[in-house]
């Protein structure tokens, strides 16, 4: 084929990146021909969003070089990247939301410098938006803030593939679609086609398999910082996908005991949008379904149902596991010992004093109790592994009172011999009569539970018990409505 | 669907109604002051007090605060007072080196990871210092151009407001309209997208600081002006005064959110709130805490105005 000769955009070759000691990339070797779409899957955390950054030019590897039309680049960085015309649109919004489209068009583009450059601003975003999603009724002097979640997404989408001096050539899409509807996301994809047709590449991310398989040309499967799987689109299908992907393969990993709980009492009620919402005593319940469609916005909603906001209750029914340890978790410039008494203080003092012998002994407690690997409590929290300060916070809310315990993603970027612990206890906690509400992006995490809710578009759209709780009966759901 | 205001537009509408309902309250206390004359005693004050508004929004459109404005003005203030009036020269490039610390320190706050409250209070005392330095007891006198400048009389509307204007559309020019401006308010809005897009943070934040520090000068030399001659503690009341411009002319401490003309407004607003108390007969030793209620009045209505609109937004 033609295509062997041609030199490829972007070739990143063994690249290795690790965080700490988390690898986010082991040795990955990719190359982007001109002219084709690269479906790149796996499951959360499988690395997809570092490589991306690797090849965009926002992180260098540690091990590993970054090559363009065959020219080694020593000194790769964003500004390189963007020069040769590598595009991308993340994941999360990457707008200003205070300013108009138009002035996030002069943010993305440098070569719309001088004296009027607003009017050919707008020309350059309104052209790619009408070439992307004809008929989009979006203004362009409109401040992002004021657009809707779709909307915002429509003007990155055009954003990225518009053309203001150098010509867009790589465009890295990472979950485009998310918040797209069905009609929207189909003009997007025939987009993709079209420009992959005239000669660009793109790279193409995203959960929804049907999208993948059907718009790339090859897709490339990742998994633990690797790439396990290479072949052109035309050689998967939906099963040999996700096979790839690695979830059937561990099914006996986890293994559920069944428990019969229906005669337990219950002991919250909630009245969402779509099914009703309860809980059981000593339930782990599950809110599945893809990232972002309203799970959060339940716990949150059942946390703000059962606390007051003027005065915090004597007996409080919920606590809260965050997932985002440092946006709303850990205090970081405290002591492990201070990050989990935190929430038990009222427990731990007489006459409004923390009676301190009282806290080191339970802190010392529940540092055996859950394995907290450090020599001393009173060492920074930030001394400790993400896993371990997720370990902190387990046992922060496991050391209240609260009977239901709700759970944000709180296993993000954890460690596996940590999750499996954590596990244990979740399952001990609830043996003991303790409600587990867990909201997780992990598969295996989700069978874990008794019973499953399974959200689409912030409604609670199927709820599976007992052995219909699977990864099949999860993903039929998730995607119901979507795949027709 | 073209009476629905952008929400740039709704943020100007309250700083423009609270300024008309005072000055209509001015007014209305003393009748003599809706003159050409009156107008301009009325708020020719305020002119110093736009500038250095406009000085701190510069600095919060980049999620920054400076708390060493006041004693900023005052430094530039005794430097007009003394070198640039004897020796022009070396007072202009006094007043050039200080902008240059000025964009030096946003760099810093930037590169070190600083909290600006921190670095800027520090800073503060130095000029603080270097003004005492240089007039350790009240003096020294205005050069004559800029006394001419402060008091000249052009036709139809008082010098006062003429500078207001000047001060508003140059602001809007360079904040709301120039890609700089753009790139500023970008960093405050969202850094992280700014840096993607290949820009250098340093540069941006550094001709934030920058700018500001023009803004101050031009605020010291303008207060100087006015006073004729300067005193080390002249301006330590604009620091807080400037934001609380800012947050009345609808600009917001985070997110880069903020309006030169609302800016320029504010500050207005607060020159004739002093003028209202005092119109009113309150005790000056009130006039602090009546001004603080008048700006208490103002936010609330703000919020409420907000939480409309967003439930007006959600359908």
């Amino acid at each position: 084929m033609a295509k062997d000769m041609m030199k490829a955009v972007i070739e990143v070759d063994g690249a290795r990146v690790s965080f700490g000691a988390v690898k986010a990339l082991d040795g990955v070797t990719l190359s982007v021909m001109p002219g084709e779409c690269i479906g790149l899957v796996g499951h959360n955390g499988a690395g997809k969003s570092t490589i991306v950054n690797v090849i965009n030019g926002g992180l260098t590897p540690q091990e590993g070089t970054v090559a363009s039309d065959g020219e080694r680049l020593d000194r790769y960085n964003i500004t390189i990247a963007r020069g040769r015309g590598v595009r991308c649109v993340f994941q999360e919004l990457s707008l200003c939301p205070n300013l108009s489209i138009v002035e996030n068009t002069r943010i993305m583009h440098h070569e719309l410098g001088g004296f009027g450059w607003r009017a050919k601003a707008a020309k350059v975003i309104e052209k790619s938006l009408d070439a992307v999603f004809p008929g989009h009724g979006i203004d362009s002097g409109q401040p992002v803030g004021d657009l809707s979640i779709a909307e915002r997404q429509m003007v990155e989408i055009a954003m990225a593939f518009s053309d203001a001096g150098i010509a867009p050539r790589l465009v890295i899409l990472d979950e485009p679609t998310s918040s797209l509807d069905a009609s929207l996301a189909r003009q997007m994809l025939d987009h993709v086609r079209r420009f992959v047709a005239s000669g660009g590449s793109v790279i193409f991310i995203s959960h929804i398999l049907h999208e993948i398989l059907e718009t790339s040309d090859r897709i490339v499967v990742m998994k633990d910082g690797r790439v396990v799987a290479e072949r052109p689109a035309g050689e998967f299908d939906h099963h040999r996908l996700v096979e790839a992907m690695g979830s059937v393969a561990n099914d006996d990993a986890f293994q559920r005991s069944a428990r019969e709980l229906a005669a337990a009492p219950v002991v919250l009620k909630h009245q969402a949008a779509g099914l009703p919402f309860t809980a059981r005593q000593g339930e782990i319940i599950g809110l599945a379904g893809l990232a972002g469609h309203g799970q959060t916005e339940l716990l949150l909603a059942l946390h703000a149902a059962q606390s007051n906001s003027w005065w915090p209750r004597r007996d409080p029914l919920v606590t809260f596991v965050a997932g985002d340890r440092r946006l709303n978790g850990v205090f970081e410039l405290w002591s492990i010992l201070r990050n989990f008494s935190i929430a038990s203080l009222g427990d731990l003092s007489r006459g409004g004093v923390v009676r301190t012998a009282d806290e080191a002994e339970r802190g010392a407690d529940w540092k055996g109790r859950i394995e907290i690997r450090t020599q001393d409590m009173d060492n920074g929290i930030l001394s400790l592994s993400g896993g371990n300060q997720q370990k902190v916070l387990f046992a922060r809310a496991l050391a209240t009172r609260a009977p239901v315990i709700l759970m944000d993603d709180p296993m993000r970027g954890v460690d596996v011999g940590t999750k499996q612990e954590v596990y244990e206890i979740i399952r001990q906690e609830a043996a003991k009569g303790r409600s587990f509400i867990w909201y997780s992006t992990e598969m295996d995490e989700v069978r874990l539970c008794d019973r499953v809710y399974v959200f689409r578009e912030r409604v609670i759209t199927a709820e599976l018990v007992g052995d219909d709780v699977n990864e099949t009966n999860i993903i039929a759901a998730s995607f119901e409505g979507v795949a027709a | 669907m073209k009476l629905r205001l952008t929400s740039d537009a709704m943020r100007l509408l309250i700083p423009a109604l609270s300024m008309t309902v005072l000055l209509a309250a001015v007014f209305w206390l003393q009748p003599r002051a809706m003159s050409y004359f009156g107008l301009n005693l009325l708020l020719n004050l305020a002119v110093p007090i736009a500038l250095a508004t406009i000085a701190q929004m510069l600095v919060m459109a980049v999620n920054d605060l400076d708390l060493s404005i006041g004693a900023f003005v005052s430094f530039v203030a005794c430097v007009t007072a003394t070198f640039l009036r004897d020796a022009p020269l070396i007072g202009t490039l006094i007043l050039a080196g200080a902008v240059g610390v000025y964009a030096l320190i946003g760099v810093v706050i930037y590169l070190r990871n600083l909290p600006s409250i921190v670095v800027t209070l520090g800073m503060s005392f130095v000029w603080a210092g270097l003004a005492v330095l240089m007039l350790p007891a009240p003096g020294g006198q205005a050069p004559d151009w800029v006394r001419w400048l402060m008091t000249v009389k052009p036709p139809l509307m008082p010098m006062a407001i003429v500078a207001s204007i000047v001060i508003a559309i140059v602001a809007h020019l360079i904040v709301m309209r120039s890609s700089l401006g753009v790139l500023i308010r970008g960093v405050g809005g969202n850094q992280r997208s700014v840096e993607r897009a290949g820009w250098s943070i340093i540069a941006a934040r550094a001709a934030a600081y920058g700018l500001a520090g023009l803004f101050a000068v031009a605020a010291g030399i303008a207060l100087v002006g006015l006073t004729t001659s300067a005193d080390a503690n002249i301006a330590l009341r604009y620091t807080l005064l400037s934001i609380a411009g800012v947050i009345l002319g609808g600009g917001e401490f985070t997110g880069g959110r903020v309006s030169p003309i609302g800016a320029v407004i504010g500050a207005l607003t607060l020159t004739l709130a002093g003028s209202f108390l005092s119109f009113l007969r309150i005790s000056p030793d009130w006039q602090i805490g009546a001004q603080g209620a008048i700006l208490i009045i103002v936010l609330a209505l703000r919020l409420v105005f907000n939480r409309v609109e967003k439930r007006g937004a959600r359908p």
